[in-house]
């Protein structure tokens, strides 16, 4: 005989939790965290580089970079000025997930640290689905991907708290029209903070890096 | 790619819930998920076939459930099916809309013996 039980349970809830543990972490070691998302080369790790300089004497970074293979990024950002910087392999997985971030956090001495930068898979589709326990997403988006993104990856541009559009050094030279690009982007997520730069010349960086500042300092 | 994580937790809620129900074997399980969630169902179905091996859901069926897309008009609470590329209100023309279906992804329930 056959029985049905209910069940109703989000498919992800345990990844969930553990990011709930992760975010609990990082709160009672006073680290403030933010999750970068974007596809492979919108500059993820460029901007990073650009961070840090701003940073330097204002707040002690530590850099986790989550790729499918190779240690380039980490090392770039600990060039770049972090006080920490590991690199974690997914082995094939398109996103970290909050196992994977618990493992970097057990690698650092959490207390040594006001700001958590946490650099996501390349991928517009995956990472918005697995929590990592940060407290705060942020997409880059970035001129060369094209304007038609918020439509076609409705999911990424949903979740995330601030978009920052990169490569606005190149707007000469690819048709990009900004106004349909926002139109979609206010459909699915209204009111987002956004911050228009380039990671090559910096220009547009210090609004960003103010608000990164201004959003550590809020959360003491 | 990420049907692996999903289907492995997929697999781990089905077989805790019928522990808890005494369940000697999982036939059937039933999946809600909804069009903006990014899941082939294909794909999970590989994976199941890999995953359960050995556990008493070896033999389930797993049946989806599609919800599809919806948004609403704040503005004339119009429901509707977006356009790809245009997400705008089909009849008041708005930009001023909210998902309201789609982002369903859950266990809804098991069917055990
Ligand atoms: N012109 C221009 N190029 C940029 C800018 N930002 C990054 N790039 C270039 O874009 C390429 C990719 O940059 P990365 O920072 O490695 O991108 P990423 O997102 O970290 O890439 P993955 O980690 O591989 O997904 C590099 O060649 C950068 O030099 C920018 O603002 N303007
Ligand atoms: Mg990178
Ligand atoms: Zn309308």
């Amino acid at each position: 005989m056959t029985i049905r039980v209910p069940i109703v349970e989000n498919i992800l809830n345990a990844n969930d939790h553990l990011a709930v543990e992760n975010r609990s972490r990082l709160e009672s070691a006073g680290v403030y965290s933010i999750n970068i998302m974007a596809s492979p080369g919108a500059g993820k790790t460029s901007l990073i580089e650009q961070t840090l300089p701003r940073l330097k004497d204002k707040l002690r970074v530590a850099v986790v970079d989550g790729d499918i293979a190779t240690s380039i990024d980490a090392d770039r950002a600990a060039k770049a000025g972090a006080q920490a910087a590991i690199q974690i392999n997914t082995g094939g997985d398109c996103h970290l997930d909050a196992v994977m971030l618990r493992g970097a956090l057990e690698q650092l001495d959490l207390t040594q640290f006001d700001l958590l930068i946490v650099e996501n898979v390349g991928n517009l589709v995956c990472p918005a689905s697995f929590k990592l326990g940060t407290h705060k997403s942020i997409l880059i988006a970035s001129i060369p991907e094209g304007d038609d993104k918020p439509y076609k990856y409705p999911g990424m541009y949903r979740g995330v708290d601030a978009l920052v559009i990169n490569k606005i050094d190149l707007l000469p030279y690819v048709s990009f029209k900004m106004d349909y690009f926002e139109r979609g982007v206010e459909v699915l997520n209204p009111g987002v903070v956004t911050f228009p730069l380039s990671a090559k010349t910096g220009e547009g960086m210090d609004a960003w890096t103010d608000w990164l500042v201004e959003q550590v300092k809020c959360k003491r | 790619m990420h049907e692996l994580a999903v289907t492995q937790s997929i697999l781990d809620i089905s077989l805790r819930h019928a522990q808890k129900a005494g369940a000697k074997k999982i036939t059937g399980i039933n999946l809600v998920i909804g069009e903006f969630a990014s899941i082939v169902d294909d794909s999970v179905q590989f994976y199941w076939e890999l995953y359960a091996q050995g556990t008493i859901a070896q033999n389930a069926q797993l049946h989806f459930e599609r919800i599809a897309g919806e948004m609403t008009c704040t503005n004339c609470k119009l429901s509707f099916h977006p356009k790809d590329t245009d997400f705008s209100c089909p009849d008041c023309k708005s930009e001023f809309v909210q998902i309201t279906k789609g982002d369903e992804f859950r266990v809804d329930s098991i069917d055990v013996e």
